[in-house]
């Protein structure tokens, strides 16, 4: 989680990348998803707190969240 | 207590660039009805993918052509081009607003007397005319298009076994300053063909020259290139009356006008390029006022437009079966309707809507038909908006070429619905299924 937590977030999903001076934007539910990352949670806990309190089942809430992930990944924002 | 409206995730990366004079790209927004039609109701009632017609903008679309034309010049004469889009019901509106027929094949002829046209109001033209064709062409007093000497030397040997005299015009390809040029069609201007033409026809003084007929190319973008065909034309028309005494009664613009759907490659759209009816009407009406036509006489204006005159009015509404990534992380969205219907997706940058507001986000997208082949591409990007699985899509202006190119290729082909002026929706021509196909295949003894 040492990458994420080198990014500098705004409230409103502006994401600063100070290692390669890249700027990002996410949507509300890829915040979440990056402050949960940030605070070490596993894939469960976030889809089962998205659909806490999204309207969106758990097999559609994964297959979003697994697609964010690789988007992170890609970005080398992600081991 | 109810759950926030939830958004798929998304990451996109901020690209610095020099702003083009464009600006921001516009969020692109649904389109949830057609001539006051819920498109889902219609894909629950005819199922997915169904083309929509509307009958309101054909006919508002034809008023506005022909008011363009006799507005500006006193005889004008429109004809209803089979081949964009030959359904019958298609044709019939244009019929019954007082446009005749042009066909291109035998096929199309007898769909066109089917739809009650006279046969003096079918403009046969085409390179493909059997000799059945052409008795029966001539029998009927329509207007036989010459193409090819083997044609014009078939009608002469035609003449003596038949009561009628052919009613003809001959073809004519030139150079009208556009590119390419268009030569496989007709008899050649510059090099003399034409005027040859015109020579062994009226020697014999058995057929009648009527008009000339010039079809300078498609999606022809520069109004001009028309006037100058009139005025060679008219140069052929002189000769003609020099010669033979024979006045020319028609001249035949032919079709090629410009739809709003924009090219592949294309930097400005279509809808800010292409000339208006009004700009086609102002360059062709004043190019045949001002040419100078035997005895003063103005030859009625024939007009064969057809892509413009349907695309506004057919749509294609159907439903995203797929969300994917390619392998370089780009987005790309599989859809119900491929190439088979859309050969028009080949060339052109189709309109694409999401029915509903989906996400407020949007990505560059590739969109993918059905069809298990590479080739299926109905847009190679666009920005879209996400949607999921079983949402639906409308793509616009697909009214011309897709409903008589489609292929029949590895799927059925949809049904085809028209909505009327009360916005009564009907269905016009049933999807295919597996008894049109039995019913055309014939399996020998030792393997049934």
């Amino acid at each position: 989680m040492s990458k994420l937590n080198s990014l500098a977030i705004s409230d409103n999903g502006f994401i600063f990348k100070p290692s390669t001076g890249e700027s990002f934007t996410t949507n509300e539910i890829g915040l979440i998803i990056i402050n949960l990352l940030k605070e070490e949670k596993s894939a469960d806990e976030i889809i089962n707190k998205i659909t806490e309190e999204f309207d969106i089942d758990a097999i559609s809430a994964g297959r979003d969240l697994y697609e964010y992930l690789d988007f992170l990944k890609r970005e080398k924002m992600l081991d | 207590m109810s759950k926030k409206i939830y958004e798929r995730p998304v990451l996109r990366k901020v690209v610095e660039g020099i702003p083009n004079k464009f600006g921001s790209l516009k969020r692109l927004q649904p389109i949830s009805t057609i001539d006051s039609v819920e498109i889902d109701s219609i894909i629950e009632d005819y199922g997915s993918p169904v083309f929509v017609l509307s009958e309101s903008t054909i006919r508002q679309t034809y008023r506005t052509a022909y008011r363009a034309f006799s507005t500006r010049y006193p005889k004008v004469q429109f004809a209803w081009s089979y081949k964009t889009n030959y359904l019958d019901s298609v044709c019939r509106i244009f019929h019954q607003e007082g446009a005749w027929a042009e066909v291109v094949s035998g096929f199309e002829y007898e769909k066109a007397l089917d739809n009650g046209t006279s046969g003096t109001q079918i403009i046969f033209n085409g390179p493909d005319k059997s000799e059945e064709d052409l008795i029966r062409a001539i029998n009927n007093k329509s207007l036989i298009h010459i193409d090819h000497f083997d044609e014009l030397y078939t009608i002469l040997g035609l003449t003596d076994k038949l009561n009628e005299r052919p009613q003809v015009a001959i073809r004519v390809n030139m150079d009208t300053g556009i590119i390419p040029q268009w030569d496989r069609f007709g008899f050649n201007y510059e090099n003399g063909e034409a005027w040859n033409a015109i020579n062994r026809l009226l020697s014999g003084g058995t057929v009648d020259l009527i008009g000339l007929h010039i079809h300078i190319g498609t999606y022809i973008s520069m109004s001009k290139a028309y006037a100058t065909a009139v005025k060679k034309l008219a140069a052929l028309a002189n000769k003609t009356f020099d010669r033979f005494n024979t006045i020319i009664g028609y001249i035949d613009v032919g079709g090629g006008f410009a739809s709003q759907n924009t090219l592949q490659g294309a930097y400005m759209p279509a809808t800010d390029t292409t000339p208006s009816f009004d700009d086609y009407a102002h360059s062709i009406s004043t190019a045949m006022i001002e040419a100078d036509f035997p005895n003063n006489e103005s030859p009625m204006l024939i007009l064969e437009t057809g892509r413009a005159l349907i695309d506004d009015a057919g749509w294609l509404a159907g439903t995203v079966i797929a969300n994917k990534r390619l392998a370089d992380g780009r987005k790309s969205m599989v859809i119900d309707a491929g190439v088979n219907l859309m050969f028009t997706a080949f060339w052109y940058n189709h309109e694409i809507y999401p029915v509903h507001e989906s996400s407020f986000q949007s990505e560059p997208t590739t969109i993918y038909g059905p069809l298990c082949m590479n080739i299926d591409v109905i847009r190679k990007n666009i920005d879209f908006p996400m949607l999921n699985k079983g949402d639906h899509f409308v793509i616009k202006r697909v009214g011309a070429y897709t409903m008589t190119q489609w292929m029949q290729f590895i799927t059925y082909r949809p049904n085809i619905v028209m909505i009327d002026k009360e916005s009564n929706v009907h269905l016009i021509r049933k999807a295919e299924d597996k008894e049109v196909f039995r019913r055309q295949e014939l399996v020998p003894e030792h393997l049934s």
